[in-house]
């Protein structure tokens, strides 16, 4: 056993304090005024939860067709966290805010709004943002920031200010200037076409990267969202390939085995872990980038595949079913003895540890169903976010808040980006103009 | 939506035995008084005589008596037409992750190979790959289609 107790707790312990301030309170309900600070402060724990009202009239701009665009997006993102209810503009005191007036307090606290948006916005060389937010009760400022981005990503604004937004109710990092990779379907069931894709954590400003020639899974982002790493059958049979996203560049990532697959970047976007099979048995390797010889993790004759690095790269979650069925173990990242930690009901896979180090998603299958859900890495604490016909592949949101993975209703229909929250909440389903699938979130852009 | 895709499926599979029958029909030399047996030694011979696919249990890669039955079969007519070289295609249903079963298809092919090797046929004639659970060959919901997608077929070349 590689992972004495010691250090299995050490990964328990939260490293920011801050980060867990969303369920400290430990309270049932909800949005309330933070006693410490005097000024509104969303709470979550449990099931039990109110989404905090917030009014955010249209942002000022000298096109204010232009201020109300990003502002629509502004309340979508927040609506569409669960976090927060945007109070209905036809309710408020104001249509457009005002960025450097002091509000009238009264009239928006009687909208119910527990927290007031003021912005502006202008789209020149750059777009610029300015935006405040106002506790309605303290009657206090929360934050006031100015943002720029550049004039090619005009929907960026308004993702980056919905971040500020969250992160001062929430104190928690956001999630919206963020991008998802995944795989688009398209055509009968016995003959998918897939290509690898881009978009915007909404399903906006969907990009297609490969035009479908050859079949392409599981597409992964490098840390700095420079590469991807992804399943190709170009030659035939599936190898990891690299894509450059600058150039559109693919290029195989070794001549490593006939069979290679199930490819993941390490934290510092050095390394990647994926599985060689050889004969049947399946085991996993390293390589760093650019390197020509993987080192071997695992050995053995069973199938071990779906590696995940915890977030300090230390550790190894992945799949093995050595015991009989697969089940998740963990492992130190050099490799080495595997202690396995899901103990529950049917089988378990694809291990993904959160970005906040706390959790690790996997899919279950049990009771011919397929299950999304959480457990803590030392396999403790297991919950059950979704469970469907088939649901399948979770990836986290880089705030560790939020999950997505696809569920497919089966037959010749095809399969669905969806989100759900960690308390197994909010469950949306994310629009794409095709079928979708192998969804991998990135890090915040910015 | 369901019944509609199987009636579907099972047309397209009609389909393509009456092309394989019509196939082997063409493919009879006149007056070889076979009476519809395809060219010895032809594909047609291998699919309709021989059977070019064995099938598995769920998350199993065992050979069952009927699939060691069928590759009993290809291993003689392999070594009997030692013209061809064969790919093992290795699949498995939908009913899993994708990655595992990208696995899971290579570990059914690999045992494939390793019996026809058993039985005869030359290693370096032999070449093998996994499609996991990306290309069924029967569409629906329940366990008619998912038994006949986890197999493994032998495809000449």
């Amino acid at each position: 056993m590689v992972l004495g107790n010691t250090s299995l707790q050490s990964l328990l312990l939260p490293k920011r304090r801050d980060v867990l301030k969303l369920g400290l309170a430990g309270l049932a309900g909800a949005a309330m005024i933070s006693p410490a600070s005097a000024l509104v402060r969303i709470v979550v724990s449990g099931a039990e939860f109110t989404p905090l009202p917030v009014a955010i009239p249209d942002f000022q701009s000298s096109d204010p067709a232009f201020g109300r665009q990003v502002t629509d997006i502004i309340r979508a993102n927040l609506r569409r966290s669960g976090l927060f209810a945007p109070v209905d503009p036809a309710a408020m005191p104001q249509q457009v805010g005002d960025v450097n007036a002091t509000p009238q307090f009264a009239s928006w606290a009687a909208t119910g709004a527990l927290a007031l948006v003021m912005g502006q916005v202008e789209q020149g060389g750059q777009i610029q943002s300015s935006v405040r937010v106002w506790d309605t009760a303290a009657q206090a400022q929360v934050v006031g920031q100015s943002y720029s981005t550049d004039p090619n990503s005009w929907r960026r604004i308004a993702h980056i200010v919905s971040d500020a937004i969250y992160t001062a109710l929430t104190g928690e990092g956001g999630y919206f200037d963020t991008r998802i990779v995944y795989v688009a379907e398209s055509g009968p069931r016995a003959n998918r076409t897939k290509r690898l894709a881009v978009m915007d954590y909404d399903g906006a400003n969907a990009q297609y990267l490969t035009e479908g020639r050859s079949l392409v899974l599981t597409p992964r982002f490098s840390p700095n969202q420079q590469l991807l790493a992804y399943i190709n059958f170009e030659d035939g049979k599936a190898q990891v390939y690299l894509l450059d996203l600058a150039s559109g560049r693919q290029q195989r990532l070794g001549n490593f085995g006939p069979l290679t697959f199930s490819p993941r970047f390490s934290p510092d976007g050095r390394a990647i872990v994926f599985s060689i099979e050889n004969q049947g048995t399946t085991n996993l390797y390293s390589v760093p980038l650019g390197g020509n010889r993987p080192s071997q993790l695992t050995s053995g004759a069973a199938i071990d595949t779906s590696a995940s690095f915890s977030p300090d790269g230390q550790y190894l979650a992945f799949e093995s079913d050595r015991g009989g069925t697969q089940q998740i173990y963990i492992m130190g990242a050099g490799g080495g003895g595997a202690q396995r930690i899901s103990y529950g009901e049917g089988t378990y896979s694809t291990p993904v540890w959160a970005p906040t180090g706390d959790l690790i998603a996997f899919t279950r299958q049990s009771g011919g169903q397929f299950q999304i859900g959480t457990m803590k890495p030392d396999g403790s604490g297991e919950r059950i976010l979704v469970s469907s016909f088939h649901a399948e592949g979770p990836t986290w949101a880089p705030n560790g808040r939020v999950i997505m993975y696809f569920s497919d209703p089966g037959g010749n229909d095809g399969p669905r980006l969806n989100t759900v929250d960690i308390w197994g909440r909010n469950p949306l389903q994310v629009p794409t103009e095709t079928f979708a699938s192998d969804p991998a979130w990135s890090p915040l852009l910015s | 939506m369901s019944v509609m895709t199987r009636t579907y499926v099972y047309f397209k599979a009609l389909i393509a035995v009456l092309l394989v029958v019509g196939l082997a029909a063409c493919a009879r030399t006149p007056g070889d008084g076979t009476g519809g047996a395809a060219t010895p030694g032809s594909q047609q011979e291998f699919l309709v005589t021989v059977g070019d696919r064995v099938f598995f249990d769920t998350d199993s890669s065992v050979l069952s008596p009927q699939a060691i039955d069928t590759l009993n079969k290809q291993a003689a007519w392999l070594t009997r037409y030692t013209q061809y070289r064969v790919m093992i295609e290795g699949h498995a249903d939908e009913r899993g992750t994708r990655e595992y079963n990208i696995a899971l298809g290579a570990r059914r092919a690999a045992a494939v190979v390793n019996y026809l090797v058993s039985k005869g046929v030359a290693a370096n004639r032999i070449d093998s790959r996994s499609f996991g659970k990306e290309r069924p060959v029967a569409i629906c919901n329940d366990i008619s289609c998912w038994s006949q997608n986890r197999r493994a077929v032998t495809v000449l070349q």
